[in-house]
């Protein structure tokens, strides 16, 4: 939808794109400020539930760039966009489990040595 | 002083590392093997130089080819890349034969020699052979079959050109200066570790492997965006010619799987240089996390470097069997399939470093399934031929070939994807037989036919068809001939990579595997001698009309040679096999309404930047000439850096009146052309405009 070269006439398109990424850097800042303020803060939170929450709005803050500056959404044209980050987001996680699957097994086999 | 000074400016280089040298000093056959190789490589390059300055050629080759951001021109320089390190790795082949037949207590090769030709044989067979070759038809063939003008980032493509160069040259360089490393392709700590091999060995393979991965991570980002942004109008993926379905899976494979490559690469390499931990057998170390990465990669590549050819098979079984591609969907689904799946296997590499049976029987029971799809695609090819008028010409050759053999191959593959067996045979020459059954049919095979099929597109006539099968039937049976006793005594328990034997009941099968070395030989040397007689032949197989074998995907519907902007016009895409459907409305060659300016990328000096300084990065860095390394790589950042903040200011601009001119003036040829039936499709009458007589056509 918000394509920089959009078909609407200019100024219109301008204002548009500019609030499209006004928008995502808003939500970027917030999404990044809480995970320092939670880690600043120090043991007012327990640890666990710190590691989760950053980790929760690392993904959310991954989904703000897809959406607002790499224009990426569930329109019909953006389909192809679409598949292809879904594949590779199938990629990297089975690289990433199937590595920690097997070093773990290992590392447990190997009772401690590693 | 001095010795300090000269330290600074040679690093740990001297003499005794020029390897040309050391036959002098110690005459046995061992160093005359090694140094007569290194003779080779310096009178090889001698002889190159000649030629190129005898016949005045630097210019022309400077301007059309090196400088060139043509995606015709650099494909056909990825294609004599892969020529010249095939011949290498072929010798290297044929030696080791030699050695395994006489290695019964002894054989003529030092062990140490030994290791180092099965470690150069397999990076350069994967790494700087199969890979290039590869590369070089997707960037010929890809553009033309979506039709368009290029690739999506010209310059880039130089760029991983440049840097597949310079890793290569490294490897070359190793045989004249040096000792290349004894770990073996795969490279595995501690074997390939500072304290097992302080040398410069490992250290060829470590640089050599890093520039080109990531060179070729660069090609796959390239053809990825490339296919899905440069289509032409119409062309669907759904619509899209089967290599270059089998093209974007492959580009894709490149992507992810060649990080964990330069990952575990970079780690080493702080393992050897900075004195770091990742893989050594002390403070925490462990290897088995390189094993992991190595194979996270090496696994997809295997199917990195079998898609390509498929999609290859895929063109010439329809196109030779006058009929379309039976099963389009099963094999774009197929294709797919095989992309995912290649990335749940890699653990089968190492079933036996020690994980726990459930894992073991998991990615055992993942490896059975990816020979699932794989077979949907041999049932497509063999539904294909079925009722088809099928000529067996050179490529359909390779194919049938490659159709029985490969069908072998993944048999003894899944023989091995049982862990219990596995456990039996993993490092025998079994192993060995079974990768070597896969990647000959299976890539060799698929190349040399894509190679056969699309030369009369870039150079204008065809191959010459005798020696075509001569060479083509000789890989075939030095392929068996090598291979096929392999897994004989593979499964009587001869070990890989042992320079010698003490059990004589092997020797009987290692001779006659040399024997099959033989075969190897002539059929390499065939494909020289097909390319000497195709050129002083090439009156007599003029491709004019562009299209010499019936065929049915858009690169057929260009002159041949294609000229550097592709498409007059381009095309407005309605079918899947759109020329074939276009020549049966009999619509096959029309003069477009009108004409347009075409704008063509400039060319650019980065390739050759990166090919000569990335070699001079690498040399510097292996031999701890720090401030060669240091400035090289300043200049390849500068250049790099400064060309994407400039941009491209060197395009050009081909008038509409030329392009006019001289696809009016081709369409008039083709017109004068008499039209060839396909009994004289090897004759000399064919120039390349094919009698209608397609029949089955996809809509």
């Amino acid at each position: 939808m918000s394509s920089p070269q959009g078909s609407k006439p200019d100024a219109q398109g301008y204002r548009h794109d500019l609030r499209g990424y006004l928008t995502g850097f808003g939500l970027a800042v917030v999404l990044t400020v809480i995970p320092f303020a939670l880690v600043a803060m120090g043991d007012t939170l327990d640890r666990a539930t710190v590691i989760a929450v950053v980790a929760g709005l690392g993904v959310v803050q991954l989904f703000v760039h897809l959406r607002y500056f790499l224009h990426v959404d569930f329109s019909r044209e953006e389909r192809e966009k679409v598949y292809l980050l879904a594949f590779s987001a199938l990629l990297l996680f089975l690289m990433a489990a199937g590595t920690i699957w097997v070093l773990v097994n290992m590392n447990t086999r190997m009772m401690g040595m590693g | 002083m001095t010795t300090d000074f000269w330290r600074i400016v040679f690093g740990r280089l001297d003499l005794g590392a020029l390897d040309f040298l050391t036959a002098f000093r110690d005459p046995t056959l061992n160093e005359i093997i090694l140094s007569g190789a290194a003779w080779a490589v310096i009178l090889g390059g001698l002889a190159a130089v000649a030629v190129l300055s005898r016949y005045r050629l630097w210019g022309p080759l400077w301007r059309n080819y090196l400088v060139s951001v043509d995606h015709k021109r650099i494909g056909i320089m990825y294609i004599v890349l892969a020529g010249i390190m095939l011949v290498r790795g072929v010798l290297e082949g044929v030696v080791m034969r030699g050695q395994q037949a006489d290695g019964l207590g002894g054989g003529f090769l030092s062990a140490n020699h030994y290791a180092q030709l099965f470690s150069t044989h397999g990076t350069i067979m994967i790494f700087f052979m199969a890979m290039p070759f590869l590369t070089g038809l997707i960037n010929i063939v890809v553009p033309l079959q979506i039709g368009a003008r290029d690739v999506s980032f010209p310059m880039l493509n130089s760029a991983s050109l440049g840097l597949t160069v310079a890793g290569a040259a490294l490897v070359m360089i190793s045989l004249v200066v040096g000792a290349f490393s004894t770990g073996g392709w795969t490279a595995y700590p501690p074997y390939t570790d500072s304290l097992f091999q302080p040398g410069p060995g490992p250290d060829y393979w470590l640089w050599s492997v890093l520039l080109a991965g990531v060179g070729t991570t660069m090609t796959g980002i390239n053809f990825v965006v490339t296919i899905l942004r440069e289509r032409a109008p119409g062309m669907t993926l759904m619509k899209m010619p089967m290599f270059t379905w089998t093209a974007l899976c492959t580009a894709i494979l490149m992507v992810f799987a060649l990080p964990p490559v330069t990952v575990s690469t970079a780690m080493l390499l702080l393992d050897r240089y900075a004195g770091f931990h990742f893989f050594t057998n002390a403070l925490g170390g462990n290897m088995m996390n390189y094993a992991n990465l190595f194979w996270l990669f090496g696994h997809p590549e295997v199917y990195i470097l079998i898609l390509p050819a498929f999609g290859v098979y895929s063109e010439i079984v329809a196109t030779y069997s006058g009929k379309r591609l039976y099963g389009y969907g099963s094999l774009v689904v197929a294709t797919m399939s095989i992309a995912v799946l290649s990335f749940t296997v890699w653990l089968h590499h190492f079933f036996t470093m020690g994980q726990d049976a459930d894992m073991n029987a998991a990615f055992g029971i993942a490896t059975m399934l990816i020979g699932v799809p794989t077979g949907v695609k041999v049932y497509d090819w063999m539904a294909t031929m079925y009722r088809g008028r099928v000529r067996m010409t050179v490529p359909m050759v390779y194919l049938v070939s490659f159709m029985v053999l490969f069908v072998l191959g993944g048999l003894s593959g899944i023989i091995l994807a049982n862990p219990s067996i596995d456990f039996q045979v993993h490092n025998t020459l079994f192993l060995v037989a079974h990768f070597h059954n896969m990647l000959i049919p299976g890539l060799l095979f698929g190349m040399l036919a894509g190679y056969t099929y699309w030369f009369p597109k870039l150079f204008g006539f065809r191959l010459n068809d005798r020696w075509g099968y001569i060479s083509a039937w000789s890989w075939v049976a030095g392929f068996v001939l090598v291979f096929f006793p392999m897994y004989v005594v593979g499964l009587m328990g001869m070990t890989r990579r042992t320079v010698a034997y003490t059990n004589p009941a092997y020797q009987p099968w290692m001779i006659l595997s040399a024997v099959g070395g033989v075969f190897v030989t002539v059929a390499l040397a065939s494909l020289f001698v097909q390319l000497y007689v195709s050129i002083r032949d090439r009156a007599f197989t003029r491709d004019i009309g562009g299209d010499p074998w019936d065929a049915r995907t858009l690169e057929w519907a260009t002159p041949s040679p294609v000229p550097a902007y592709n498409f007059a016009v381009i095309p407005h895409v309605h079918a899947r096999e759109a020329f074939a459907v276009a020549k049966e409305a009999g619509l096959g060659y029309q003069a477009p309404p009108a004409y347009a300016d075409i704008h063509l990328p400039g060319d650019t000096w980065m390739g050759v930047i990166l090919a000569v300084f990335g070699t001079a990065f690498g040399f510097g860095m292996i031999w701890y000439m720090w401030w060669l390394a240091a400035l090289s790589f300043a200049v390849m950042a500068v250049a790099f850096i400064g060309r994407a903040l400039r941009g491209d200011r060197a395009g050009v601009i081909i008038p509409a009146a030329q392009v006019a001119a001289e696809h009016r003036a081709w369409l008039a040829a083709v017109g004068r052309l008499a039209p060839v039936t396909r009994e004289h499709e090897q004759d000399g009458i064919n120039h390349g405009v094919a009698a209608p007589e397609t029949r089955e056509v996809a809509a």
